[in-house]
């Protein structure tokens, strides 16, 4: 019999080892999910683990992938550790890249190279004014955050494609919807010839060191998490439960913002409705796969990446279908969650007690 | 006249989906259990429904698929958060986007196939009623299953013992315990339950509104079943008006569409989002009133004797 024995202490070795554990038991799920489909598990572990990290080439699609995972991620713990439950983050993701393609779409051949800036602090006036429609809903009128800010994705997947269907549609583009293709100052700076991989790595981990301090070092990230978990305590110590959650909102909006300006400039060049694949729920994943802490979201927005490219890499090698990466990831959180019973609990074996033998 | 009708009888149908979903919340969070996984339940018992459809012909197997794929997962999630211990939201969250994958994975080859032409269920001479003929007497049975489901479970909450020990497990999980009761069983069985019936919510979409598979086809559905419980204060009654209210809200923007009004049709797609949020917004204003009709235990964790 398994049995599980409360801890009197949580156990720092399995808040470390809980994701590694989760991450073994979604590989053997998923190589068993191979294996059920015909398919060699061990050519399907190399499209995952091996395929994606083999060369400079694939590092820098990894990075492409990355960054705007631990961008988002990085909001969205902020958020989840000040308890506001933000997941919403793919349309504010898309609010960024509609507001950075707003400034983008004006510019042309000889528009100066600083207009990535602009097209950068555009996107995160986006994503926060998004959230901040949430912000404003949940501490004027108490609505739930979750259902708001999940609201506005719809909405603004929308938007988008009200967009780029009429007013922003390129009269050139043979009725496709798309806007025009931004011009070449809008790029956003790449790090190396024939690489895709930009500048919006370095964005990420300034976000990931300015994430960490705010939360590790300043006073004011304790009374913003201290907000969020027991506004009582916040309230006796004099510290603004409402602030709290509006910084948790705004910080993710403007980092998904972000985001989504980076991904317009970077490797789209226009927008299009495809522009959200998902990144705003995948991020969602990676905040908890990286324990809420800056630097363990680096870590699972890589893993997360290799997840998307690994799937694209069965499709077009094993002919399975691409959305067995949304399996993957979904089966990840579910043995993170599961695993993370081991902090607080001890497995024990107990033997049955023998069964008593009438006389 | 007869186009009101048939207006009439569309809000209904998509109301169902709503309804059938949101009433399986409601029992959830009246045992204190939130699960916001009910996108991702939904969406996978539409794929299990249209799947037992295609093969079987027959709906009412697709119904069974249905419920035992959205009782499956909702046991699964139910262990972890009353067994477990983990958190509501974050498992909830797990579950849908699981969900949203793995319908997506299974469902590849169904996109594809197609389901025989539809019965007609007119219910003899009422049907042949003029307006009110059309508009009531020509549903899917689904549609009164619905009613006689919330109608039944405002008896079943109100009358009857296992109600009311549901409501009290929902409301005191420790006086609940004290008493003899056995919450983490009975908590299990409501979530199963409720699960049960997102998953008939999701076949119902597929098999019978829709009738087509398609990746994501639930579009948010299971999030507005979700602002539904709030919207109606967790009676079950209300939830079936609030559902009929949001399928109506879905066919006026299909019928201002059909009639060439001229606003964009992806903003009048937003209507039903939209809406959700003003009525969320509405209703919680008044926080000492959700207050008072929200089981107090809801989203919180229970350990017996702990």
């Amino acid at each position: 019999m398994l049995r599980l024995e409360p801890r009197t202490t949580p156990s720092r070795m399995f808040v470390g080892l809980a994701p590694l554990i989760a991450l073994a038991a979604t590989v053997l799920i998923g190589m068993a999910l191979f294996a059920l489909l015909g398919k060699d598990p061990l050519t399907g572990l190399r499209m995952f683990f091996w395929e994606p990290i083999k060369s400079g080439y694939a590092w820098s699609e990894i990075a492409m992938k990355a960054t705007p995972l631990a961008l988002i991620a990085v909001g969205l713990a902020l958020c989840f550790r000040a308890n506001v439950w933000n997941i919403g983050a793919e349309g504010q993701f898309i609010l960024g890249a509609i507001f950075a393609g707003g400034v983008a779409m004006h510019a042309d051949a000889n528009t100066s190279r600083a207009v990535v800036i602009v097209i950068l602090l555009a996107g995160m006036a986006g994503g926060m004014a998004w959230a901040a429609i949430t912000a404003v809903l949940r501490s004027r009128f108490n609505a739930n955050e979750i259902l708001v800010s999940l609201m506005l994705v719809y909405v603004a997947e929308m938007l988008l494609s009200y967009l780029v269907y009429g007013p922003w549609k390129d009269p050139q583009g043979y009725n496709f919807p798309q806007t025009v293709t931004f011009a070449k100052p809008t790029q956003i700076p790449k790090l190396f010839d024939g690489l895709r991989v930009n500048i919006g790595v370095f964005l990420a981990l300034a976000a990931v060191v300015g994430m960490s301090i705010f939360l590790f070092k300043l006073f004011r990230g304790f009374q913003a998490i201290v907000g969020g978990q027991s506004p009582a305590a916040a309230l006796y110590a004099g510290f603004s439960s409402r602030a709290a959650l509006w910084g948790a909102l705004l910080t993710s909006g403007a980092l998904a913002g972000l985001a989504g300006a980076l991904e317009a400039a970077g490797p789209l060049g226009q927008l299009t409705p495809y522009v959200p694949v998902g990144y705003g729920f995948a991020a969602i994943i990676v905040a908890f796969v990286g324990r809420l802490h800056p630097l363990g979201i680096v870590l699972a927005a890589v893993l997360m990446s290799m997840f998307y490219i690994g799937g694209e890499l069965a499709q077009s090698r094993m002919q399975l279908p691409k959305s067995i990466t949304g399996v993957f990831q979904g089966l990840l959180l579910f043995c993170l969650l599961a695993a993370d019973t081991l902090i607080h609990y001890r497995v024990r074996f107990k033997r049955a007690a023998p069964a008593r033998v009438a006389a | 006249m007869n186009e009101a009708a048939l207006l009439i009888a569309a809000t209904l149908n998509a109301g169902t989906v709503l309804a059938l979903a949101a009433l399986g919340l409601l029992i959830n969070e009246r045992a204190g259990i939130v699960n916001l996984g009910a996108e991702g339940i939904m969406l996978v018992a539409a794929v299990a429904g249209y799947a037992a459809a295609v093969h079987s012909g027959s709906d009412l197997v697709a119904f069974a698929a249905g419920a035992a794929a959205g009782a499956m997962l909702a046991a699964v999630f139910g262990v972890l958060v009353i067994w477990l211990n983990t958190n509501q939201y974050a498992t909830g969250l797990a579950l849908s986007l699981f969900g949203v994958g793995f319908s997506a994975f299974v469902g590849q080859t169904y996109t594809r196939e197609r389901l025989a032409e539809r019965a007609q269920f007119d219910i003899p001479v009422l049907a042949d009623i003029p307006i009110l003929g059309p508009a009531l007497f020509k549903q899917h049975p689904m549609v009164w299953f619905t009613v006689a489901v919330a109608v039944g479970l405002t008896w079943w909450l109100a009358k009857s013992k296992s109600g009311l020990t549901l409501r009290a497990v929902g409301e005191s999980p420790a006086s609940a315990h004290a008493l003899g009761m056995a919450v983490r069983p009975i908590r299990l069985a409501a979530v199963v339950a409720g699960g049960a019936l997102c998953g008939v919510a999701g076949a119902y979409l597929s098999v019978v509104y829709t009738p087509l598979w398609v990746e994501g086809m639930t579009a948010g559905r299971g999030w507005i079943a979700l602002a539904l419980t709030t919207f109606a204060t967790w009676r079950p009654l209300r939830v079936l008006l609030g559902a009929y209210l949001f399928g109506g809200v879905t066919m006026l923007q299909f019928q201002l569409q059909g009639q060439g009004v001229d606003v964009p049709a992806q903003l009048l797609t937003m209507l039903p989002y939209l809406a959700t949020i003003v009525v969320l917004v509405l209703i919680s204003s008044n926080a000492a009133w959700i207050k008072a009709n929200m089981p107090a235990s809801l989203g919180k964790p229970f350990t017996p004797g702990g």
